[in-house]
């Protein structure tokens, strides 16, 4: 579980994040919608200690993230693994080499057990038998696919995706998403995701948090969501005429 | 107030760059790497320009002895020798690689920043100022030096085809200046120069591309400023090294 107490951040004037507070629950996809720009990156690398809060706090299982010094959030960063929007894959290593440096960095496994860990993920990733080949070479999807591979290798407790179907096709987008959903049931792992796209808010928001204008506009699941019959999250779900027409009249 | 903030952060950097490490068989092998990259990658370079070099010193400087004729030829094997050490080789080398090494360096890291690669490192919990930038600098100071004294041998070698080709002095005159006036002083102050050269070509550009925020056009623009910014320094650091060493 992590929480996130009253997270305010500004870039110079601009004040990103207003005091966002939300509870993220393990086993199960935690999403953050908003527009994009809304600060969804922002709030992610809040939590994992990319950018620092200007105010506020995170807590993983209570443990209080923003308090520790480098070395306390050492030990914390082993049990998390992220997926970056681009997939964040080292070009100057190939896919087995990604994949293992955590395993290089941190253990001290023997080559055979590294190799065979690595070979593990990418399988549960659907990708045996790309361990050769460099991130140039693999498509999006594929990128994506190697880095979740990679942020799952040290059996993280948490896990953060950044727009993990940005750039992706429709179908593609799911089976990320399937296999994002997958992997954190069977792990049980608190699963945080941002996202704009609708069709991830339908197929895998446990939970979903609406951020708006820098505020935390909206909390539920997406039962609740199908629900909504106006104001800025119908708006920024229903994006178009056509689909808020469909809503509107499936109501009546 | 920008300038006093790059170079406080320069500074951090270069504390952060050269803490423990969290594991030294991954930063010795990244060092190394690194070592490879820097030098194999300029030893066509330096070869070309420093034969070139001393070949050009050569047919100069014999042309001007000889047009004011009262000192002998045998003389140039040392003119060509003492130049080298002191400032061509060093000097030239050193600039030609704050273009090469320099933009590369820049490059890398920022299209790692920008690509959030550095930002993956980060998050497994790597200190990325010791593992990205500690390993280069270390590489140059290893590196560097060495380019630098293939730079000296082949420049001298140059200026013997020159000179020769051109007339201006047979070879056992060069080689006759070669031994005369022989300073270990020479030797040792351009090994200074080295050092603290090696350190600025791959500490500049560190800090230039690992701050690098925005996109394509900004690393583009980190690297064209490495480049500069490292070849001011470097001319300045090498007058005041020339100031203080060889002044009287
Ligand atoms: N490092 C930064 N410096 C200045 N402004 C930033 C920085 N990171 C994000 N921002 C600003 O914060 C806002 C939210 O950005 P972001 O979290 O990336 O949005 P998104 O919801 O699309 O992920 C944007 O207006 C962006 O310009
Ligand atoms: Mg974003």
């Amino acid at each position: 579980m992590i929480e996130i107490n009253n997270i305010k951040k500004s870039f110079g004037e601009q004040q990103v994040l207003k005091g966002i507070s939300a509870v993220f629950k393990e086993g199960k996809c935690n999403l953050i919608i908003g527009k994009s720009g809304s600060g969804k990156t922002v709030t992610l690398k809040t939590m994992v200690g990319l950018v620092e809060p200007d105010e506020g706090e995170v807590l993983y299982d209570g443990r209080s993230f923003t308090k520790m010094n480098f070395k306390e959030r050492k030990l914390i960063r082993r049990e998390i693994g992220m997926l970056f929007q681009g997939g964040a894959l080292f070009d100057s290593m190939t896919v087995e080499e990604n994949i293992r440096f955590p395993l290089d960095m941190f253990t001290d496994m023997s080559i055979a057990e590294k190799t065979e860990q690595v070979n593990i993920c990418l399988k549960r990733v659907n990708m045996v038998n790309t361990n050769k080949k460099y991130p140039g070479e693999l498509s999006g999807g594929m990128k994506k696919r190697v880095g979740i591979a990679r942020a799952i290798v040290l059996n993280p407790k948490y896990l953060f995706c950044d727009e993990p179907n940005s750039g992706l096709d429709p179908k593609t987008s799911l089976v990320i998403d399937d296999l994002i959903q997958h992997i954190t049931e069977e792990y049980q792992m608190t699963t945080v995701i941002n996202t704009h796209d609708m069709n991830s808010v339908m197929g895998i928001g446990d939970h979903v948090v609406f951020l708006h204008e820098g505020y935390k506009y909206w909390e539920g699941n997406r039962e609740e969501i199908m629900q909504i019959t106006e104001g800025e999250l119908f708006d920024f779900i229903f994006a178009s005429d056509f689909l808020k027409n469909l809503r509107r009249n499936a109501k009546v | 107030m920008k300038f006093l903030e790059d170079i406080g952060g320069y500074l951090v950097m270069i504390r952060h760059a050269f803490s423990r490490p969290e594991k030294a068989a991954m930063y010795s092998k990244e060092t190394f790497r690194q070592m490879v990259d820097i030098g194999i990658g300029s030893l066509s370079i330096v070869a070309i320009i420093s034969t070139f070099m001393g070949a050009v010193t050569a047919v100069q400087f014999s042309y001007q002895l000889k047009s004011i004729g009262l000192v002998p030829m045998w003389w140039m094997g040392s003119i060509v020798r003492k130049g080298l050490i002191l400032e061509l080789a060093p000097t030239i080398t050193s600039l030609l690689l704050a273009g090469k090494v320099g933009s590369n360096i820049a490059t890398e890291l920022g299209s790692m920043r920008i690509s959030e690669q550095i930002d993956a490192y980060e998050i497994m919990g790597v200190n990325t100022r010791s593992y990205l930038v500690g390993p280069k600098i270390l590489a140059a100071i290893v590196v560097i030096p060495m380019l630098i004294v293939l730079a000296v041998a082949l420049g001298i070698l140059g200026g013997w085809a020159g000179g020769v080709l051109g007339h201006f002095f047979t070879t056992a005159e060069y080689i006759r200046g070669l031994q005369d006036n022989m300073k270990n002083w020479d030797v040792i102050v351009m090994f200074i120069k080295c050092l603290f050269f090696a350190f600025i070509i791959a500490s500049i550009p560190c800090y230039k591309g690992y701050n690098v925020s925005g996109g394509a056009l900004e690393i583009g623009r980190a690297s064209t400023q490495a480049v500069v910014l490292t070849s001011i320094m470097l001319v300045v650091v090498n007058f005041f090294i020339a100031f203080f060493l060889l002044g009287e």
